[in-house]
């Protein structure tokens, strides 16, 4: 299914790009080997386009498909009952811009045990119809249980375009749902936009510093799971109204196959919610050890802030996983981020780039970090840092 | 009581260099390693069957030299180890690669309890556990980071949105594993290499697990990739080179001048 045409001029860039090793020269040839997964990285480094990945589409039927559907994620709130979790605001927001494109419905489905209280505050973010599914059994999320229901609305009503919030629910949930249709879905996407009709998902691509256009032309629904953060919130319109469908969809007991024994909420995390915080200080390798860390937060101190780490550092044991800034970490869009010590591979330049004002301060002048940031400092971040925090604590 | 656990060949992406020049990454010479939350997810199971006795297979989807990862699970203490390999799986996206597992583990029969890793280091999509377990019809538990089993029922704690929840599933089910807080990987010593040689691997193609080749590879995936290209560089900020009283300095004018400290 992978060629080498006779353009091949031996230039050898598509060996360098093979993330496998599959890729040799014979001949001042390229040539592919075994080891090839068909990941096409070495189509697009290729300058006279001599490789190509040749393939066959999926004919589904995707005729009769319409709308786009927001999976509303609801949260314990204090007072006992569930309130939509904001991520549901930003897809609503999204989707709205896809639905306009298409000329097509914007929808939200919410499935819970008193789920028709949230149509007010879904339709003042924009939808047009709202599926309520109640069922006495989703007082807290369950795969099977939530799947079920998805799986028999999505067949009944046949939407074009599903998104679901990428939360630990929409990551356990959208995968299930997907294998059972037979349907595409892309984690974590960073853009989403409309081409020629389809969904044009964009993420970061191969663990690495580039971006891939992601489409699922051949199959209904479309499906994507979106970071809280990521996508821009609109201004609620209070009084707007929607069209309110109420689902039943019946559930048997014996299809409920996972028992939640016990729950446990901990908002505690060392200094508060990452993803919430207006200012983020951020450290990476650079940073060095346990010590480094310490000044970040000092510093974080001193701004009102939280501190993050990039994989890097998380890796070397020196920050919580639970506040790694990026693709695989958290998504923040604070007000301030400072990049201590970070190089900015794209993994984590997606998680922090809808910061308003970024700084980085990084010894080596050709970090990538630099080409994001509105104020870079060349320099030891730890140094800085110790010095920063001095000047703020002395009221300087 | 038999348990399978997916594991798969990563590139060690703590290892990747970023090209200055060009922004891309450098990924010649990059070592494999088996994706690290497959590595505890293997361990979890290795501690299980310490606990109950219970059979570990280890199923790897991969190019040939994939195998490296299974061998690595023979010397971790796995029992058994199956490479499964074939041209056709080339190209395969998680709703594919998830139906060629499926059916490895369907071939393989008899299993309990699968685990997998949450995701892999390589694409971060969470998605083949689900996958796996829709295909074979089996209740999933993602996101755990701590596992056990009485009798027939497996039990874990797994991550919630702010908190925890401990549950409960009858076999056969399917855990998928996060890393918790404090992990280091457990590494084989060179006695158990030197053993794990004599524990032959078995290859299995797209032939052995009966698949339908319509559904695997790239003309089974449902995804496709449109367009592979350089994220677009940001308006290049401004890049402050001095002494470090100088950056200093400047930096606290900026704070004040973004009036972040008053």
């Amino acid at each position: 299914m992978i060629t080498v045409s006779e353009k091949c001029v031996g230039c050898t860039k598509c060996v360098s790009a093979c993330p496998f090793g599959a890729t040799e020269m014979r001949g001042k040839k390229a040539v592919i080997t075994d080891k090839c997964t068909l990941c096409g990285a070495c189509v697009e480094v290729c300058p006279v386009k001599a490789i190509s990945i040749g393939r066959q589409e999926l004919t589904g039927d995707i005729s009769g498909y319409s709308g786009v559907w927001i999976f509303t994620e609801l949260a314990d709130s204090p007072d006992g009952g569930h309130s939509v979790r904001p991520v549901t605001f930003e897809l609503l927001s999204a989707g709205r811009g896809l639905a306009e494109k298409l000329g097509e419905k914007l929808c939200a489905v919410v499935i819970g045990k008193n789920a028709a209280v949230h149509t007010a505050e879904l339709a003042a973010y924009g939808a047009e119809k709202i599926y309520v599914c109640e069922n006495e059994n989703a007082e807290h999320y369950t795969t099977d249980l939530y799947a079920n229901i998805m799986v028999s609305l999505i067949k009944k009503h046949k939407p074009a375009i599903v998104l679901y919030p990428s939360t630990y629910v929409g990551r356990d949930l959208a995968p299930r749902i997907a294998s059972e249709l037979y349907v595409g879905l892309t984690a974590d996407c960073t853009g989403l936009s409309i081409k020629e009709g389809n969904l044009l998902q964009t993420r970061p691509a191969f663990g690495g510093n580039i971006m891939a256009d992601i489409l699922c032309p051949g199959a209904r629904p479309q499906m994507a799971t979106v970071r809280p953060n990521v996508m821009k919130k609109n201004e609620p319109q209070p009084g707007r109204t929607a069209e309110v469908v109420c689902e039943n969809v019946a559930v048997d007991k014996d299809k409920l196959r996972v028992r939640i024994v016990e729950r446990h909420l901990d908002h505690r995390h060392c200094g508060g919610k990452i993803e919430d915080s207006e200012v983020v200080i951020s450290g990476g390798r650079g940073m060095k050890d346990d010590k480094g860390f310490k000044l970040l937060a000092g510093l974080a101190e001193q701004l009102g802030g939280c501190v993050g780490a990039s994989r890097a550092a998380v890796d070397m044991g020196l920050h919580p996983k639970s506040h790694q800034v990026g693709q695989s970490g958290t998504t923040v869009s604070p007000k301030l981020y400072v990049a201590c010590g970070i190089s900015g591979a794209v993994q984590h330049v997606v998680g922090m780039s809808g910061a308003e004002t970024i700084i980085a301060v990084n010894k080596d002048p050709n970090a990538p970090i630099f080409n994001v940031c509105k104020y870079g400092f060349v320099g030891d971040a730890r140094q800085v840092v110790e010095k920063i925090t001095e000047s703020l604590k002395n009221g300087k | 009581m038999r348990i399978a656990v997916c594991i798969k060949q990563v590139p060690d992406s703590t290892q990747v260099k970023v090209d200055p020049a060009t922004g891309t990454l450098i990924r010649a010479g990059v070592p494999s390693i088996l994706n690290p939350y497959d590595h505890y997810a293997l361990e979890c199971a290795l501690k299980l069957k310490k606990e109950t006795g219970a059979e570990v297979c280890v199923v790897s989807m991969g190019p040939p030299q994939a195998q490296e990862v299974v061998r690595l699970a023979l010397a971790l203490g796995a029992d058994r180890g199956i490479l499964l390999s074939d041209r056709a799986f080339a190209g395969s996206d998680t709703w594919a690669t998830s139906y060629a597992l499926s059916q490895a583990l369907r071939h393989l029969g008899g299993v309990d309890l699968i685990m997998c890793g949450v995701m892999a280091i390589d694409g971060d999509t969470a998605q083949t556990g689900p996958g796996i377990a829709c295909q074979l019809g089996i209740p999933q538990i993602t996101f755990c980071d701590e596992i056990s089993v009485a009798g027939t029922t497996v039990r874990a704690k797994r991550l919630i949105e702010g908190g925890h929840e401990t549950v409960e599933a009858g076999f056969p089910a399917l855990a998928t594993m996060s890393l918790p807080h404090e992990y280091e990987r457990a590494y084989p010593s060179f006695r158990q290499i030197a053993a794990a040689q004599e524990k032959p691997y078995e290859v299995w193609t797209v032939a052995t697990i009966h698949a339908d080749p319509k559904f695997l590879g790239l003309n089974g995936s449902p995804t496709r990739v449109d367009r592979v290209y350089a994220p677009s560089a940001r308006e290049r900020g401004t890049i402050f080179t001095g002494s470090p009283a100088e950056i200093v300095a400047r930096f606290l004018e900026i704070l004040k001048q973004e009036n972040f400290v008053k």
